[in-house]
């Protein structure tokens, strides 16, 4: 059986069953047994909604402390656009990244410029295109995922582009160990993350080859120290700034900034989960067979919405969009050059190197006549519940206990309204006890006799 | 043995509304999750899905009201459509490609590009259609479980 590794874990001891993390799951994932919260690995796809449901905080990512930097002999820190949306209006990418250097990577990298990369390179990709459309992007790991579980058909119009952040990494790790004369392993390169989902696709990539990261640092971490670090430095030039950042790239961080950022007029953004599973069911039934490109994001505006981001989403979401509208408006454009990235592209340097494979859940039943069988079962069970999802079963709807009886993970009398004949079922058990033990001891046979004469 | 046991069946029906454009869809995505369950080949479940929703809709934009049977067994899996509605007046001309008597309000919506049934059809191994004007129409569709069986 397949094992999937997650980056959620459960607090077992903080956990109270509350349902909240069931209740929102997307993807039906998460059971309370014994009053706790267990993940159904095979169903889950790293979004993190559960993480903010939880209103114990007994749901937690898992990323990578500070402390893993000491076991490279070069450190880089590679932070996703959502970063530079972090802090105030003033505060523009280049302090950041000399920022991140005094907290102990010995380099900060400015992911911004391989975006811009990628960008053309979807371009590219779009232009020769001719498959199913729309083509799908794949900068966010869990609409990945979600593909790989729920909408395996439409794994093919997936981009099957490296997301920028695998690029930068391969790429930086090249250099500098040709430059420094280290070999690629001694070279530690960690992303700065707005998710707990880009830790899992480091951990497990989706399409199970490795990832060129070492590890993951949640940016809710990294902002507190980097604050400080940014207050003692000198104010420079805002317009000088201003003119080292790529627009393509800056507009990775929010749902929407690759399209525009490229001009792409048929195409589609869309974020937060619920709203992809709609636009994800359209492309299915062959209803948006003319749009180009679909960028979307499980969270809400983006990569800016992230879990593990500080800053307010639409504030965040703000300043990215203020940002490209500065840059466009001064017409500034420090972008790769677009015959590299063509040169390249030719070359594919920017093609994964493994396909996605589906990971479609697990059927009812390996053999289909006991599958549909079985599939008759649960319409059978559901009917006979109440069919109102009060979650007490431990399975967040009637529909999905009505699955986990048949898949035999749940019992019928775990549902509250099957109570009565529960007790019904006991008392005959009991009653059936005691009239053994009665014919067993002519003392009570007696009796009851006697008990019963006098009526 | 060539009956088909009924253990093995799986028969569901759905009704649909005529004009509740807000739960238009939402059958063939119903559809979609019963052959996921049953471990159906992810190519055929997008075929069933895009037949079910077309005709999902035909009852929609068309139609006073409508049924849908699903019926999977082992060897194929069918839909059968019918409705009450207005009927189609000339079939060979509903099956041509970009043929529609799609209202301009529909049009707008996005639908009446005169692909519906010949979508269907495309995407069925086996399709009949009858209908009587003034009374309604069904469209039946079969598609094989086991692809290389076919024939």
């Amino acid at each position: 059986m397949n094992h999937y590794y997650h980056s959620i874990r459960i607090d077992t001891k903080k956990c109270t069953g509350r349902m909240n993390c069931m209740r929102i799951c997307p993807t039906q994932a998460i059971r309370i047994r014994d009053r706790k919260a267990i993940i159904l690995e095979e169903r889950c796809i790293d979004c993190g909604e559960c993480i903010t449901a939880c209103p114990e905080g007994a749901i937690l990512p898992l990323t990578d402390p500070f402390g893993e930097l000491t076991k490279f002999r070069h450190t880089i820190a590679i932070p996703s656009p959502a970063l530079y949306a972090q802090f105030g209006r003033e505060i523009l990418p280049d302090k950041m990244l000399s920022g991140l250097k005094t907290l102990g990577f010995d380099e900060a990298y400015d992911l911004a410029m391989t975006c811009g990369e990628v960008s053309f390179a979807i371009q590219e990709y779009l232009r020769e295109y001719k498959g199913p459309k729309p083509v799908i992007s794949n900068a966010c790991p869990t609409i990945v995922r979600l593909i790989q579980v729920k909408y395996p058909d439409l794994i093919d119009q997936l981009i099957p582009i490296e997301p920028p952040r695998e690029l930068a990494a391969r790429e930086i790790k090249k250099k500098k160990s040709k430059q420094l004369g280290l070999k690629e392993k001694d070279i530690g390169a960690f992303y700065l993350t707005p998710c707990p989902v880009k830790m899992i696709s480091i951990k497990q990539p989706a399409e199970k080859g490795k990832s060129y990261l070492d590890g993951a640092i949640s940016i809710s971490d990294i902002y507190g120290p980097l604050l400080s670090a940014m207050e003692g430095m000198e104010k420079g030039s805002y317009r000088k700034a201003l003119e080292s950042i790529c627009i393509l790239g800056i507009g990775w961080g929010m749902v929407g900034g690759i399209c525009r950022t490229l001009r792409l007029r048929n195409s589609l953004a869309v974020s937060g989960l619920t709203e992809v599973l709609k636009v994800f069911d359209d492309i299915e039934r062959g209803k948006l067979k003319n749009i180009d490109f679909i960028e979307a994001y499980s969270c809400p505006q983006g990569c800016v919405g992230g879990s593990l981001t500080v800053e307010n989403l639409y504030i965040s979401y703000n300043k990215v969009l203020k940002l490209v509208e500065d840059l466009e408006f001064e017409k500034i454009k420090a972008c790769p050059d677009i015959r590299e990235v063509r040169k390249l592209y030719k070359q594919d340097y920017f093609f994964m190197k493994r396909k996605i494979e589906p990971r479609p859940l697990k059927p009812l039943d390996e053999d289909l006549s006991k599958a549909i069988q079985k599939r008759r079962e649960k319409e059978e069970i559901h009917n006979t519940l109440p069919q109102i999802d009060c979650g007490a079963c431990g399975s967040p709807t009637c529909l999905t206990f009505a699955e986990d009886v048949v898949r035999g993970e749940a019992e019928i009398s775990d549902c509250v309204f099957n109570l009565p004949q529960k007790l019904k079922l006991l008392y005959d058990q009991m009653s059936d006890l005691l009239n053994k033990s009665v014919s067993l001891n002519p003392a009570l046979h007696k009796e009851k006799k006697a008990k019963t004469g006098k009526k | 043995m060539t009956a088909q046991s009924d253990e093995n069946r799986l028969s569901q029906i759905f009704k649909i509304e005529g004009r509740d454009f807000s739960k238009a869809g939402s059958i063939s995505t119903k559809i979609k999750e019963i052959l996921q369950e049953v471990g159906i080949d992810s190519s055929i479940i997008r075929r069933a899905a895009i037949a079910a929703y077309e005709a999902e809709m035909n009852v929609v934009m068309y139609a006073k009201k409508g049924e849908l049977a699903l019926d999977i067994t082992p060897e194929k899996l069918q839909i059968k459509l019918s409705d009450e509605g207005s009927g189609i007046e000339d079939i060979n001309k509903a099956m041509q490609e970009g043929y529609s008597t799609a209202t301009d309000e529909m049009r707008e919506l996005g639908f009446g590009a005169g692909m519906g049934l010949p979508n269907i059809k495309k995407n069925a191994d086996e399709f009949d259609i009858s209908s009587i004007k003034g009374k309604g129409t069904t469209v039946n569709i079969v598609i094989y479980l086991n692809q290389a069986e076919k024939k």
